[in-house]
């Protein structure tokens, strides 16, 4: 089984998020970036895949040179080879448009993304992916697992209010999150694993023409919140009237 | 030309986002000077949707589509876009139709865009605004594609009535075959879900354990709300995973979000802050949710909790 993760490179979610150039650019000064955390449980469950199953991993992102580290810190915790499309990601169109390419040179079954990135949270990219490469789909998986000699998916996914179990066969896209693996297998690298990541291939690839569908415009931050009125614990009528009448949402 | 809709129903009854995404679509029609359509599947009742100023209703009533398979559903509209010559398509925030979305867009090579907070800023160019980053900033977005796909945020921009005509029309599809089966769904059905309700009640670790929850519960049920809960309280097994919200978990986009005994760390509020009107109910009056709250009760939850369920029996019983 050959398997190919996608990793967006995002800022952590601790990171103040302040605009340049005329409130167009995002200012990346002094943010540090993580692998999105639900492309970090995806890669905990395909070194499941490599180790119990025999699969091979590659992991993928769409950026400029400096993603690079993001994707060492993958090669890092396990992943085979790497990589980086070497263009930009402007809209989740064009970036789905990359990774095609990438999945139909490289021949690969399983195609591990995340629900969404929680930078732009677009939650767009698996899904067009799937439609271009006319892949299956599974959205908000949780459960993943493959019977690597027929190419039977069991899958579980989150619906609102509750959960469902799919089955469906490779080759397949998966919007993956927490609960792929639990948060306590999430790995984070070793010092052997860093060193062996250096060995590693990290392949730069040229991009193909794509056309952005959308284009950012601008950015704007949400209005400065007004105080709490805070309402004393003896006057709970107040906190009722408050609700009712000031909020309107009782 | 017109506006489509995917008005969206389970077991045959509309969700209440059917009516916002509706109401959304009549005024993107009525920037546009143009209609509304609406596509119903398997849904009773379509006359509703002409209180939201939908002018038309595609009715598909298909076995089929009982089960949710997502590439059938995006196949039915944009089956639908294609009839009605629909440029602009309006979907919710609900699991399914984020599901469908970008298969759709894939389909129609149509330009989407997702978590749309607000009716289009300009419909020539088209573009509308989004919450990006957590909800810690928005994003002006333009869409340069010919069809357009719009995924409204929950509760964003409420039920605004108008009178249309709702006139149906059945619509009959071809679809093609499928390779996902959906084998098993696990679901309360009698509970309000995190997705869909107005109101939110969720409780952190000052809550001290899960016997505590009963009164949580009873404060939902006062309120017709759904329950939550932060994430050390479900790594804890005080409460179902199913309920912690914030980055990692599920988020919320209520009209009220109540937090009990919860501190308010980044990370929870990634993921609640979507939420129109935030109450706090802390011992501690320096906990960082009163800095995002709107309304706060700085007190011990074990006493506020029960008084303020009396206090709501009180005012529902009056109203
Ligand atoms: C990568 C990452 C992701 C995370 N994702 C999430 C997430 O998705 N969701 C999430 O919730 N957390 C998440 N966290 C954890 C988050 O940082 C906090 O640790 C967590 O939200 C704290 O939960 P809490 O507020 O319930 O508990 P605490 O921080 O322990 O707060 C308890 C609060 O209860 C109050 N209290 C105590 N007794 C009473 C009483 N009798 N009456 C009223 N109030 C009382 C205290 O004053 C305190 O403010 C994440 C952390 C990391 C590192
Ligand atoms: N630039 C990128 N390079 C590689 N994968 C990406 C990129 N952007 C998004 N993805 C993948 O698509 C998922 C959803 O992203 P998004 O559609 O941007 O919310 C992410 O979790 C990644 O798995």
């Amino acid at each position: 089984m050959k398997i190919l993760v996608c990793i967006s490179h995002v800022p952590d979610t601790t990171s103040k998020i302040n605009f340049t150039d005329g409130d167009t650019k995002f200012d990346t000064n002094g943010v540090q970036f993580v692998i999105n955390p639900n492309d970090e449980f995806g890669l905990t469950r395909a070194m499941w895949f490599k180790e119990k199953q025999g699969a091979n991993v590659t992991v993928v992102n769409v950026g400029g040179p400096e993603t690079e580290p993001t994707l060492r810190k993958a090669l890092a915790i396990g992943a085979d080879a790497a990589i980086r499309v070497n263009t930009p990601a402007t809209d989740g169109f064009s970036v789905a448009q990359q990774l095609a390419k990438v999945v139909e040179d490289g021949g690969f079954d399983l195609i591990i993304a995340g629900r969404e990135s929680i930078d732009y949270n677009g939650g767009m990219v698996p899904g067009i992916l799937a439609g271009l490469t006319n892949m299956n789909f599974i959205n908000k998986c949780i459960g993943l697992e493959v019977d690597a000699s027929s190419n039977a998916v069991t899958a579980t996914r989150e619906i609102d209010g509750g959960k469902e179990t799919v089955s469906t066969t490779l080759p397949l896209v998966i919007g993956g999150q927490k609960g792929l693996v639990e948060e306590s297998d999430l790995r984070i690298p070793n010092m052997r694993g860093i060193m062996m990541a250096r060995q590693k291939p990290l392949t730069v690839t040229e991009p193909i023409e794509t056309n952005a569908q959308t284009t950012s415009v601008s950015f704007e931050k949400p209005a400065p919140k007004g105080a709490v009125k805070l309402v004393s614990p003896d006057n709970l009528d107040e906190l009722v009237d408050l609700l009712h009448n000031e909020a309107k949402v009782i | 030309m017109s506006v489509l809709v995917y008005t969206e129903s389970e077991q045959g009854k509309f969700k209440k986002t059917a009516f916002e995404v509706a109401s959304y679509a009549k005024a993107v029609a009525n920037q546009l000077g143009t209609t509304v359509t609406a596509v119903c599947i398997n849904s009773d009742n379509t006359d509703q949707l002409s209180n939201y100023g939908v002018d038309k209703v595609l009715t598909v009533n298909n076995p089929q589509l009982d089960s949710f398979i997502a590439k059938s559903f995006a196949e039915v509209i944009s089956q639908a876009t294609e009839k009605e010559n629909a440029k602009v398509i309006v979907l919710s925030s609900s699991a399914n139709s984020k599901y469908i979305a970008p298969l759709l867009a894939a389909g129609l090579k149509a330009g989407y865009t997702s978590n749309v907070v607000a009716a289009p800023e300009s419909t020539s160019p088209f573009s509308v605004k989004r919450s990006a980053f957590t909800n810690k900033a928005f994003e002006i977005t333009q869409i340069n594609t010919d069809v357009k796909i719009v995924g409204i945020s929950n509760n964003s921009f409420g039920l605004v009535e108008s009178k249309g005509d709702a006139a149906t029309e059945t619509f009959s599809p071809s679809l093609s075959e499928n390779n996902i089966k959906v084998e098993s769904v696990d679901k309360a059905t009698d509970k309000v879900t995190i997705a869909d309700a107005d109101i939110v009640v969720s409780g952190g670790r000052g809550l001290k354990g899960p016997e505590n929850w009963g009164m949580i519960e009873e404060l939902a049920d006062v309120l017709g709300a759904a329950t939550a809960c932060s994430k050390p309280v479900s790594d804890l097994g005080w409460r179902p995973h199913s309920e912690h919200v914030g980055q990692t978990g599920k988020p919320v986009a209520s009209n009220l979000y109540v937090a009990i005994g919860i501190s308010g760390a980044i990370q929870h509020l990634a993921g609640i802050n979507a939420s129109k009107v935030k109450l706090v109910i802390n011992t501690d009056p320096e906990a960082p949710f009163f800095k995002a709250a709107d309304y706060g009760v700085v007190g011990d939850a074990f006493e506020v909790v029960p008084a303020l369920i009396e206090k709501l029996k009180a005012f529902k019983a009056q109203q």
